[in-house]
């Protein structure tokens, strides 16, 4: 049976963590890589690095850090972050990611989720969505949720599928940073509208909120960050509790 | 040990790297006929479209190469897609190593599916000291239905191949370069056989 998995996001940046992290264990709490060792012992299905360095050294100390990380992880990890190329993610799947999520370009360039899909394959492919809502309705917003558009959630989460990504990575921005849990109405509806997996982003504060996104909105996966790195939700006791409420967990 | 991964220009071949550098072994990237015939054994990656895959591997005349070779060969993924007969990805003619057909995940399954999936009915050294129901990575949209060549299953709507063998040539479905440690006690069986 396929399992429902359990993503921790890193944000990075110039090669190091940012946005508090608290392993009191580790001496050095910056390094991505010894964080994602880490999680990848505490039975975490897959990692999100989010890179949010905004210099132009940026590719350079992205690039060794993803080679850094491939070398010292065996799970599966995604990339994420100003990438708006097919050479960025093709430099970016040889440094050793296995995935890549794409955002503000998807929107912008739609017909690059097509030639990503078509060179890399749609299995590489992520593409990440934030939208909150306005009067009621959820609309897609750009460059990390700052800049609001018109756009439909639902109609261009369908479009992203139909144009080849291989799954979804959705922030609710109306639920992030909120810790009461995840925006698990629109998770349902999205997930009952496209075929392609949908990652829960956005609200995660404790052990029930993910109980509730599986049940509610039968997602794919779901991502958090501090609680993670605060080590308010563990890993292990997280997919216990999953298991005990009969959703399928990787032990 | 001389360790040959086949370049033909899919796949990231660098995690495959990166996992037997963690064993402890290093392998050389090759598309050379000579030194893939020389080696001892040869592990055969891919991710991405059947149909331009096959393309690559023919223009590299690696599509009469592979079917010859007599050491161990692990196909991952697309790889061991590739081993089959016919793939319904792009209506592609295979090698035909395996005389199996490589389908479509039928409606009602998310495509790709995308994620960590338990294996069952375990056969051959290459899972030794790997538990029945071992969880994995897999991330694909088609599959090898069950044949007389499994040597491992998973489910998705039905159970299908999820590790096939014939004489000297293994494939996994599943990523083993990214499945946590029992991934890796694969790669390492592999290396063993």
């Amino acid at each position: 049976m396929l399992t429902k998995r359990i993503i921790p996001c890193l944000d990075i940046k110039n090669g190091r963590t940012v946005k508090g992290v608290n392993f009191v264990d580790l001496i050095d709490a910056g390094d991505p890589v010894e964080l994602a060792k880490i999680y990848s012992k505490e039975g975490a299905d897959e990692l999100v690095f989010l890179d949010i360095t905004a210099t132009e050294e940026k590719r350079k100390t992205l690039l060794e850090l993803v080679s850094r990380v491939g070398e010292s992880i065996n799970i599966p990890f995604t990339v994420g972050g100003g990438i708006s190329s097919v050479e960025d993610v093709d430099l970016l799947l040889k440094a050793g990611a296995d995935k890549v999520s794409i955002n503000s370009a998807a929107v912008k360039n739609p017909d690059l989720i097509n030639r990503l899909a078509d060179k890399f394959g749609s299995q590489c492919i992520a593409v990440a969505i934030d939208a909150k809502q306005i009067d009621g309705e959820w609309k897609v917003h750009l460059v990390g949720g700052k800049v609001p558009t018109e756009i439909d959630l639902f109609k261009w989460a369908k479009e992203v599928g139909r144009r080849g990504a291989g799954e979804i990575l959705f922030t609710s921005m109306d639920n992030d940073g909120t810790k009461s849990g995840f925006a698990n109405d629109a998770l349902a509806k999205m997930n009952s509208l496209v075929n392609i997996p949908i990652i829960a982003s956005g609200g995660a504060g404790n052990i029930l909120h993910f109980v509730d996104c599986f049940e509610k909105s039968n997602v794919d996966a779901a991502l958090a960050a501090s609680i993670f790195h605060f080590k308010e939700v563990e890993i292990k006791e997280l997919k216990q509790e999953l298991s005990r409420k009969n959703i399928a967990v990787r032990f | 040990m001389r360790i040959v991964i086949i370049d033909y220009g899919a796949g990231n071949v660098q995690s495959v790297m990166f996992a037997l550098k963690r064993l402890g072994f290093k392998a050389k990237l090759s598309s050379n006929e000579e030194e893939i015939r020389r080696a001892d054994k040869v592990i055969f990656p891919g991710v991405g479209h059947a149909k331009s895959a096959m393309c690559q591997l023919m223009e590299q005349r690696l599509d009469l190469l592979i079917p010859q070779l007599k050491q161990p060969v692990l196909g991952v993924c697309l790889g061991m897609q590739l081993m089959c007969n016919f793939s319904e990805e792009g209506e592609t003619k295979c090698l035909g190593i395996f005389d199996l057909d490589v389908l479509k995940f039928k409606e009602g399954n998310k495509i790709p599916k995308i994620g960590w999936n338990n294996i069952s009915d375990l056969k051959t050294p290459l899972f030794n000291k790997v538990e029945e129901g071992e969880f994995m990575y897999f991330v694909h949209s088609y599959y090898v239905p069950l044949a007389k060549e499994t040597i491992a299953q998973a489910d998705y709507g039905g159970c299908y191949s999820s590790a096939i063998n014939k004489n000297n040539f293994y494939g996994c479905q599943f990523h083993p370069e990214k499945s946590g440690d029992a991934g890796e006690q694969i790669l390492k069986n592999f290396l063993e056989l």
